[in-house]
């Protein structure tokens, strides 16, 4: 199952549209963190909107994502959790630390391009 | 349903949400179950490669729920209390498998002997 | 009285001459059918019974009950019956119909009926007892079957008027574009505080929320179980991208929330719904500026 990326601007825009198997979403975690620093890209955006579920694979590779792009000097947020999906993943125990989350795709996007960032908390490993 | 490859892991919570449906479950307990299926069915793939899930119906008087059994014969737990806590792992993973799984629903049962296999068995009730 | 296994042999006659004890009084409370029915429905209404309903009422439900009644003895088999019984009991709960009345009814049927057993075999008293022996356990099964599924109606109305009065009790407030407040009052059971959740996060996709203010003021005490819900409450809202003020916290609740060693980096609190207010302003960009008409003094 191969999510499409899509380049918008300074950003890139992963929509996940069915349910991943373990292998996609390792696929997906190797495709983004190349991308963005081939296309020097300066957020990344993972819409997982269509997944009825994100168990402990999921949320520790969503995880490895964000981190991994934040080395790569990129931001990451991951929008569309739905509710009843959240309310699984911390009665399991998992809460995506340190990970930005934004409602939607909108939301998302006015996320990374909020005035100000560079002086934010993740000023330090902006590498611009 | 047997389960020993990546693709069965994403099927079975499919089927289990199915059946919570079916059973008149609310949405969040949909998504519930689910996850703990994905959880369980996670835990065969990667300890003991094969096994299978059982999901049915449970009635208990005027309860109706769904019930989940995820059966191997891979090696087996040696200290079920120890893999019972938050934070316990032999695999890298996040190790918050089981005791997540017992948090997700209202019914939990291991049995586990070593070398020989693991029976985990779940329910969830209707509200 | 069968007590081993040399009685085995034994049972099958039995039950066959059951059964035809049973053909024989169906057809016997058919044939009258119109007589008991009328004398059943006189006593109910002696006994004070189903004072809700009208008498023309009485008699028409009287009529199905004598008819299912009739046909569950006839077939052995309690499904619809239980079916009836759950359908008549949906449509006279609401009438303010108890649950006494309910097993009054059906075991005056009983009584009704093994009268005119009675009168019928009175002079046979072997055969009497006979055909009681038929009618009795039957009879019993019965009322238990219908006043079961009378109760068992009743607790789902209940269970579903409690679910209406819970919701009713977390309501989710939008004042300002973006920003929810949950003002909860009373005590948090754990029934309570999964509804508590699923509102709180519905609400806030369905009105694309930013803040949410959960106002606590109102709730004098919670347990460790209900806390760390809570906590989780607030985690599942951050992964919908929405941050949670908690404001009003008792004494008794921190005293709770430290005992159950709640990451206070997660947690966001302020001291009343006022400040948690004006929090969730600051933080939505929100500048509130006095004009001069509200400032000026009384006259």
């Amino acid at each position: 199952m191969q999510v499409p990326i899509l380049k918008q601007g300074p950003y890139l825009i992963a929509t996940v549209q069915s349910a991943l198997t373990d292998d996609d979403l390792k696929e997906l975690r190797n495709v983004l963190v190349e991308k963005v620093g081939h296309l020097r890209s300066r957020g990344v955006i993972v819409d997982v909107t269509a997944l009825d579920v994100i168990d402990s694979f999921a949320t520790r590779t969503l995880r490895d994502v964000a981190h991994m792009i934040r080395l790569r000097g990129a931001e990451t947020v991951i929008v569309g959790i739905q509710p009843e999906v959240a309310f699984s993943m911390v009665k399991l125990g998992l809460t995506l630390e340190g990970v930005a989350t934004s409602l939607d795709l909108e939301e998302g996007l006015a996320y990374l391009g909020r005035p100000g960032k560079a002086s934010g908390r993740e000023g330090r490993s902006d590498t611009g | 349903m047997p389960v020993g490859a990546d693709v069965d892991i994403v099927t079975a919570r499919q089927k289990g949400r199915e059946l919570a449906a079916q059973c008149g479950l609310s949405s969040t307990d949909l998504a519930v179950v689910a996850t703990a299926i994905s959880e369980l069915a996670r835990n065969i793939v990667r300890y003991a490669v094969r096994g299978e899930i059982v999901l049915r119906r449970v009635e208990n008087g005027t309860k109706r729920g769904i019930e989940v059994v995820a059966t191997d014969d891979g090696p087996g737990i040696s200290d079920v209390p120890l893999a019972m806590q938050d934070g316990y792992s032999t695999s890298g993973g996040l190790g918050l498998g089981l005791p997540g799984v017992r948090r997700l629903m209202d019914e939990f049962d291991i049995v586990s002997r070593f070398g020989k296999g693991t029976t985990v068995t779940v329910k969830k009730w209707r509200r | 009285m069968s007590n081993g296994q040399g009685q085995a042999t034994a049972t099958e006659p039995r039950v066959e001459s059951t059964a035809s004890r049973l053909r024989e009084l169906v057809a016997h409370l058919r044939q009258q059918r119109a007589q008991l029915r009328e004398e059943w429905a006189r006593l109910i209404t002696e006994a004070q019974l189903l004072t809700a309903m009208t008498k023309e009422e009485i008699f028409a439900e009287a009529t199905s009950v004598y008819d299912n009644y009739v046909e569950a003895l006839e077939t052995g088999t309690y499904e619809a019956l239980q079916a009836y019984a759950r359908n008549l009991s949906e449509r006279i709960i609401p009438r303010g119909v108890e649950t006494h009345e309910v097993v009054g009814i059906v075991l005056l049927l009983r009584d009704v009926l093994a009268r005119s057993l009675f009168a019928k075999y009175h002079e046979d008293f072997t055969k009497l007892n006979r055909i009681l022996d038929a009618y009795e356990p039957a009879a019993n099964r019965i009322a238990i079957t219908v006043a079961v599924g009378f109760v068992q109606e009743r607790e789902r109305i209940i269970r579903e008027q409690q679910e209406a009065i819970r919701e009713l009790s977390t309501p989710v407030l939008q004042v300002r574009e973006r920003l929810l407040i949950l003002p909860i009052i009373g005590v948090i059971d754990p029934q309570r505080a999964r509804q508590l959740t699923e509102q709180l996060l519905r609400g806030i996709r369905t009105n694309r929320a930013k803040v949410v203010v959960l106002d606590i003021t109102g709730v004098p005490y919670i347990d460790s179980p209900v806390a760390n819900h809570l906590v989780q409450t607030v985690e599942a809202a951050r992964l919908l991208g929405a941050i949670v003020i908690v404001t009003g916290l008792s004494p008794e609740i921190a005293q709770t929330l430290v005992n159950i060693g709640v990451d206070l980096g997660k947690m966001n609190t302020v001291g009343d719904l006022q400040g948690g207010i004006e929090e969730a302003e600051r933080l939505l960009g929100y500048k509130v500026v006095l004009t001069r008409e509200s400032a000026a003094q009384p006259a």
